[in-house]
């Protein structure tokens, strides 16, 4: 799940990890009450949404940028008005745009230099490690493309955790020093453990800055949580914005499908994720675009089987479904049953083809051919890409 | 022979006393696999299925029984604590089933398992299978869930992040008449006990397993690692495929490690490291058995 700015703010202020101040607003008035407690320090006004490209996008009533620099307190109030409960169109939301319901202002800092900091969880050794780099604010996959010394990594004990000279080291190949190396180090070390306490799987700032009146900020920040995690931490997923997201991604998440949408035309319907993943291939192999990402997981109910047909169903670019089950333990016949069912109460507008293998099996196909409904039956996998991808064509 | 464990593994299971738990021991036992003892804190003295005693303690169980392998079963928050029993109870392999287990859980056990003689396959996995002599290879060992009669026994070893895909290959090897001497699948989080390479070398060391197949996926390095290693060191066939090549980057796909963070975990890469090892790269998942026996000269 991601998080807005200003919600990214409140952990680093939690965590005391120093960032430019700033406060969120759902109303223009609360927008020039902030403008007015921050009074004398240069302000700037940042539409809330999940998506980047903000500054340079534009409002669907014709408001130009979702950010601003403000002057006044009324200037904040008057550039919130155009902001909130407006459509933000960028580069990153599509056409559709985001609805922005929040805005912040913040202070617009000056920087002196802009620095990379990263803590990732690193798969290969099972262990966080921190990325660096004096090439702050672009691209750090460039960087790491152009100039892969410029990229400083720091592996940390899983147990013993963030060590001073560990700090130190990173800190000297940024060449930070005196106060600001100090001030750093304070900041790296309560990264880490908001990174370990809120069961990060990766926190980017990009760019931690200096600035010319000699502080270290973070000024732009992304967050990954551990899925897995979130059940330690309500906080986080009191956080989570079902509006930024896919809302057909929010209904699957309802009923513990695990959905992701894609642009094709050809949805699926597979039980266990490498399955799931393996089917949209051999669509793609075959000729056709998957249209969905769909893992019913290991022992789907009837109830989920229906909502996974209403989910595909409500995309209006599906113009075929193939189902394909690996019914190890599972009753080929209880799937087959819960596909008449989901069926028969959704409707059958266009072409459905069923593989089903494994326990029972036979029964599940004869079951499916007696219902009566059009649906196409396939003996493997190859076999029902090839006959879906047909039947769409 | 096959690999990490044959008919005389004495099992336990973690967990055996809530459904998916209870469950999946049932179907061991039907198996014929040697299902000693069961642990739930709280329900020691209790007996599951009327015969195998049910300890508080993995110390108890193994003390009582003998029991040298485990499955877990335990829900995502208590999952860690049932790995570290084992490992403090000298259990040799432990095998996680639960799925959601945090990753961080997951990092400090692995360093607190290191130097342990205890090995770990999983978690988020659906355990391993050495098939039996017997009828719908009825007699072997099955710990965690994967279906026992779509196995068959023979010399293709089989390695897999993915269960249904495990599957999938296994029950196409059998179809054309292949048996499999062990099964294992290694499970789909990004932190895990077993790698890829791991379970090779053991195939390529085990005098009973004379192919193999190995099913990666998109996230990660670990099935390239095992194709380089392969290509210097194995000297049996191996056919492999790597799901998720339709897989946009970014996204997680159900596994918590299928995703894409670079260029070198695409499905496309990975497929073309593994062609280079050695490897006969399976065009579509549907040609898994079918690949490796061509290479094999079947």
């Amino acid at each position: 799940m991601n998080i807005h700015e200003y919600q990214a703010k409140e952990l680093f202020d939690r965590f005391q990890v120093p960032s430019p101040i700033g406060k969120v607003a759902s109303t223009p008035e609360e927008a020039a009450a902030a403008a007015k407690e921050f009074a004398g320090a240069k302000l700037v006004i940042k539409a809330q949404v999940h998506a980047g490209g903000r500054g340079k996008g534009h409002f669907k009533n014709g408001f130009q940028g979702g950010v601003h620099l403000i002057e006044s307190p009324e200037q904040a109030a008057e550039f919130a008005g155009k902001m909130l409960n407006e459509t933000l169109v960028t580069v990153q939301t599509g056409e559709a745009g985001k609805v922005v319901r929040k805005v912040m202002v913040a202070e617009a800092v000056d920087i002196t230099h802009e620095y990379y900091l990263a803590i990732l969880m690193d798969r290969s050794t099972s262990r966080p490690v921190i990325v660096a780099s004096t090439e702050g604010g672009m691209s750090i996959e460039d960087v790491a493309h152009n100039t892969p010394e410029k990229i400083i990594r720091q592996f940390v004990h899983p147990i013993l955790g963030l060590q001073a000279y560990e700090i130190r080291k990173l800190a000297a190949a940024l060449n930070l020093h005196g106060d600001l190396a100090k001030q750093f180090g304070k900041l790296l070390s309560n990264l880490y453990k908001l990174f370990i306490s809120l069961d990060c799987s990766m926190l980017e700032i990009n760019p931690l800055v200096t600035t010319p009146d000699g502080r270290v900020l973070a000024l732009d920040a992304k967050f990954g949580f551990d899925d897995n995690s979130l059940f330690r931490h309500p906080e986080i997923v009191a956080m989570r914005d079902k509006e930024e997201e896919d809302p057909r991604e929010v209904a699957a998440s309802e009923y513990d499908l695990n959905y992701i949408g894609l642009d094709g035309n050809i949805a699926c319907l597979v039980n266990g994720a490498g399955l799931a993943m393996a089917t949209m291939d051999i669509i793609k192999h075959y000729g056709g675009e998957p249209a969905n990402f769909l893992d019913v997981g290991g022992g789907a109910s009837k109830e989920q089987v229906t909502a996974a047909f209403k989910i595909i169903l409500g995309d209006p670019n599906v113009k075929g479904i193939l189902i394909n089950i690996f019914g190890g333990i599972m009753d080929c016949n209880v799937i087959a049953e819960g596909v008449i069912a989901a069926a028969k109460e959704t409707g059958l507008p266009i072409p459905l083809v069923v593989r089903l293998e494994g326990n029972n099996v036979e029964m599940g196909k004869a079951t499916l051919k007696a219902s009566g409904l059009n649906i196409v039956s396939a003996d493997t996998m190859s076999d029902g890409a090839q006959k879906i991808v047909a039947a769409v064509a | 022979m096959a690999i990490l464990v044959d008919e005389n593994t004495k099992l336990l299971v973690q967990g055996i006393t809530g459904s998916f738990g209870a469950r999946h021991a049932s179907l061991s036992l039907d198996y014929g696999t040697k299902l000693v003892a069961g642990v739930t804190p709280g329900k020691g003295g209790q007996k599951f299925a009327d015969f195998v005693p049910i300890f508080d303690t993995v110390a108890q169980a193994v003390n009582e029984t003998g029991a040298t392998a485990s499955a877990i079963f335990v829900p995502p928050p208590f999952a860690a604590d049932a790995i570290l029993e084992c490992v403090d109870a000298g259990v040799e392999l432990v095998v996680a089933i639960t799925e959601g287990i945090p990753v961080m859980d997951m990092m400090r056990v692995k360093e607190a398992m290191k130097g342990s003689k205890s090995r770990l396959i999983g978690p988020n996995c659906p355990g391993l299978v050495t098939p039996g002599r017997g009828e719908k290879s009825h007699g072997g060992c099955r710990i965690g869930i994967a279906p026992g009669y779509i196995h068959k026994r023979g010399n293709v070893g089989v390695v897999s992040r993915s269960g249904t895909l495990t599957y999938e290959a296994v029950w196409q090897l059998t179809q054309l008449g292949y048996g499999q001497s062990t099964c294992v699948g290694i499970g789909g989080d990004p932190i895990n006990g077993t790698s890829h390479l791991d379970v090779l070398q053991m195939f390529n060391e085990d005098p009973e397993t004379e192919a193999i197949i190995m099913i990666g996926e998109i996230g990660g390095t670990a099935e390239v690692e095992a194709a380089r290693w392969a290509k210097e060191n194995c000297k049996k066939p191996i056919a492999g495929f790597i799901a998720g090549a339709t897989a946009p980057p970014g996204r997680r796909m159900g596994h918590a490690g299928a995703i894409v963070g670079g260029e070198e975990d695409t499905a496309q890469a990975k497929k073309r490291i593994l062609a280079e090892c050695g490897i006969a790269v399976a065009e579509t998942p549907s040609d898994m058995a079918k690949t490796l026996l061509e290479l094999w000269g079947k």
